[in-house]
């Protein structure tokens, strides 16, 4: 076994790290540090280099340019060494459509030459974990989006890693089958396995990340815990307002003042406040009639506007 | 400086270990239904043999080879058989099978995220795909000896030739498969197999073809197949297959280097 070369406990180092294809530059120089323990997260739209960076971490694509250091390890030249110590979610499903349930799990263990005897006891346990126990001996066509995800899941623990890549883990989910995917994370979580996961659900990195990353077109537009990032970015509450008419254009001239920041949507405008009850009563006062109204606390969302001037989900 | 060799050191001595993990997955998925497959590979070569060098060879009567020999019609006719039922049942495995599991199921993105490297899966797929075709070698020499086209000896030194040529058509099967591009490509890779079923010396001795096409036939791969295990069944062997030994070999090895080097292209972008 090797042990891990971690400077201050970093799994994870990346410096001015890049992916071309082609001419096409999908992450344009990163630094991130992970550090072990904790729950990392890159948040960005579609298209921002997320899918990049994470199958470079997992040593499936060759970085272009930049350092990265994973475990203290050089993915060029350790890969294997490195894989055998990661478990990967990705954000398509390609789990094995000839075999069972309890059979991807206890192949997927052999390829990283774990014991029969011992790959059959935890695909027992795993699929426990996963609540699939019922559905071992099924074939995996027949599942659900939600338990095929439960599945990759349970896949890329089998051996044990130290990190756990998750590539938008809830991603086409219903809400209740996100639900139980975030709850076995956050179990992950606390029994100390460092996750990196990535999402265009803000309120998915609220609650599972720590730490996180936003990117935007292959750079990293803003960093901290959500916590932080909303502080810096964002005011306390957020006001939505509606106006009935064709655009919102029209009204917003008629808010001035009202705000510290004032964001003005296709459908929707946006009051940046400290009180938003307050800010509301404001309105009114003005003589203007939204067709609704909506105070709500800030989130990520509205981190991710302030940066880049767009919606995280279009 | 220990940390910089070891996981190197490690990756190396892992490889046999990681290929056999990849054959083993398809004995996982071994179903039922599989041995309808299995069992179609044997009775094709077979009705070959029963069909042109039985039928047929009432008609032909024996040969008399350019060494002097005088064979049976089907006698000549059995180890081409073999050889030809070695390649198609090779390249039935490394090509749809493989090309099904690399485009379609997405199944080798999975195991390059485990220490599997392409390398490994190319060398584990071909070791699966010889375990069966060694299977229908081992079974067509029987019958042959049943049928007294050769003798025991000359068919248990004929086994393992057949599976190096089971070996050399996998490694080039694989690797042509990452070249392609749709299903609709592997048309004229059917076409080029045919050909080569029908001109490798197969049915008539390479010695009736005009010069300049047998220099052709000559080089093919199938023709040395065909020409070693003929010289073993019929002959006996001797030093003059060892050309076709180094070059089935030849092949094997460059064939499982493309493919690893072109899966390692493919998906690892
Ligand atoms: N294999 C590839 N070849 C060419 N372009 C690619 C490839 N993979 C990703 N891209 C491009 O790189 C950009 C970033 O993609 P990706 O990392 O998948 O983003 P995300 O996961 O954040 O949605 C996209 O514009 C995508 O089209
Ligand atoms: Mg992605």
């Amino acid at each position: 076994m090797v042990e891990p070369v971690t400077r201050d406990g970093i799994l994870i180092q990346a410096r001015g790290l890049v992916k071309r294809f082609g001419d096409f530059t999908a992450v344009d120089g990163i630094d991130v540090d992970v550090r072990a323990g904790e729950a990392f997260g890159f948040l960005g739209p579609n298209g921002a280099g997320k899918s990049s960076t994470m199958r470079m971490v997992g040593c499936v694509s060759p970085p272009t340019d930049g350092e990265l250091q994973i475990m203290g390890m050089d993915p060029r030249r350790d890969g294997p060494a490195i894989r055998a110590r990661l478990g990967v979610c990705p954000q398509l499903d390609n789990l094995d459509p000839e075999l069972t349930v309890r059979e991807n799990l206890t192949t997927y263990a052999r390829y990283f030459g774990i014991p029969r005897r011992v790959a059959r006891e935890r695909a027992a346990e795993l699929l426990d974990f996963v609540q699939l126990a019922e559905r071992a001996g099924s074939k995996v066509e027949p599942l659900s989006g939600g338990m095929k995800r439960r599945l990759t899941i349970a896949r890329a623990m089998v051996n044990e890693p130290d990190i756990v890549l998750l590539d938008e883990p809830t991603t086409g989910l219903d809400p209740q089958a996100r639900h139980l995917v975030w709850e076995r994370l956050f179990r992950l979580k606390q029994q100390g396995v460092t996750l990196v996961l990535t999402t265009h659900y803000m309120d998915e990195a609220e609650q599972l990340c720590d730490r996180l990353v936003v990117m935007d077109g292959g750079r990293i537009v803003a960093e901290g815990s959500p916590r932080t990032l909303i502080e810096r970015y964002s005011t306390r509450e957020v006001v939505e307002l509606r106006f009935a008419g064709e655009t919102q254009e029209a009204f917003a001239g008629k808010l001035d003042g009202l705000a510290e920041r004032i964001e003005v949507l296709p459908d929707r405008i946006l009051l940046y406040v400290t009180d938003g009850d307050g800010a509301v009563a404001e309105v009114h006062a003005r003589a203007l009639t939204p067709a609704s109204v909506l105070v709500r606390r800030s989130s990520l969302e509205d981190v991710f506007l302030h940066l880049t001037g767009r919606t995280l989900v279009d | 400086m220990v940390s910089i060799v070891l996981p190197r050191l490690i990756s190396f001595e892992g490889a046999p270990r990681r290929a056999a993990s990849v054959a083993e997955r398809n004995v996982a998925a071994l179903k039922s239904a599989y041995w309808v497959v299995l069992i179609s590979g044997f009775f094709e070569p077979m009705l070959y043999l029963l069909s042109i060098g039985v039928g047929v060879g009432e008609l032909v009567g024996d040969l008399t080879l350019p060494s002097g020999t005088v064979v049976s019609y089907a006698a000549f006719v059995a180890p081409a058989m073999l050889a030809a039922s070695a390649m198609s049942g090779a390249l039935a495995e490394t090509t749809f099978n493989f090309f099904g599991k690399m485009k379609y199921m997405k199944l080798y993105d999975g195991i390059l995220a485990t220490p599997v490297q392409p390398f490994e899966i190319a060398l584990g797929e071909l070791g699966w795909a010889m375990l069966r075709g060694s299977l229908y070698s081992a079974a067509f020499l029987a019958v042959m000896v049943g049928l007294d086209l050769t003798s025991g000896i000359r068919a248990l030194v004929a086994f393992p030739a057949a599976v190096l040529v089971g070996f050399a058509f996998g490694g080039l099967g694989m690797a042509l498969s990452t070249f392609m591009r749709s299903w609709q490509d592997f048309d004229l890779m059917g076409s080029a197999q045919f050909a080569l079923f029908l001109f490798s010396g197969t049915f008539v001795p390479a010695e009736a073809y005009p010069s300049v096409l047998r220099w052709v036939v000559e080089v093919t791969p199938l023709y040395r197949a065909v020409h070693l295990v003929r010289g073993i069944t019929v002959e006996g062997g001797g030093w003059g297959e060892l050309v076709d030994v180094l070059y089935l070999v030849a092949v094997t090895a460059l064939g499982l280097v493309v493919a690893g080097r072109r899966m390692g292209r493919l998906l690892c972008k």
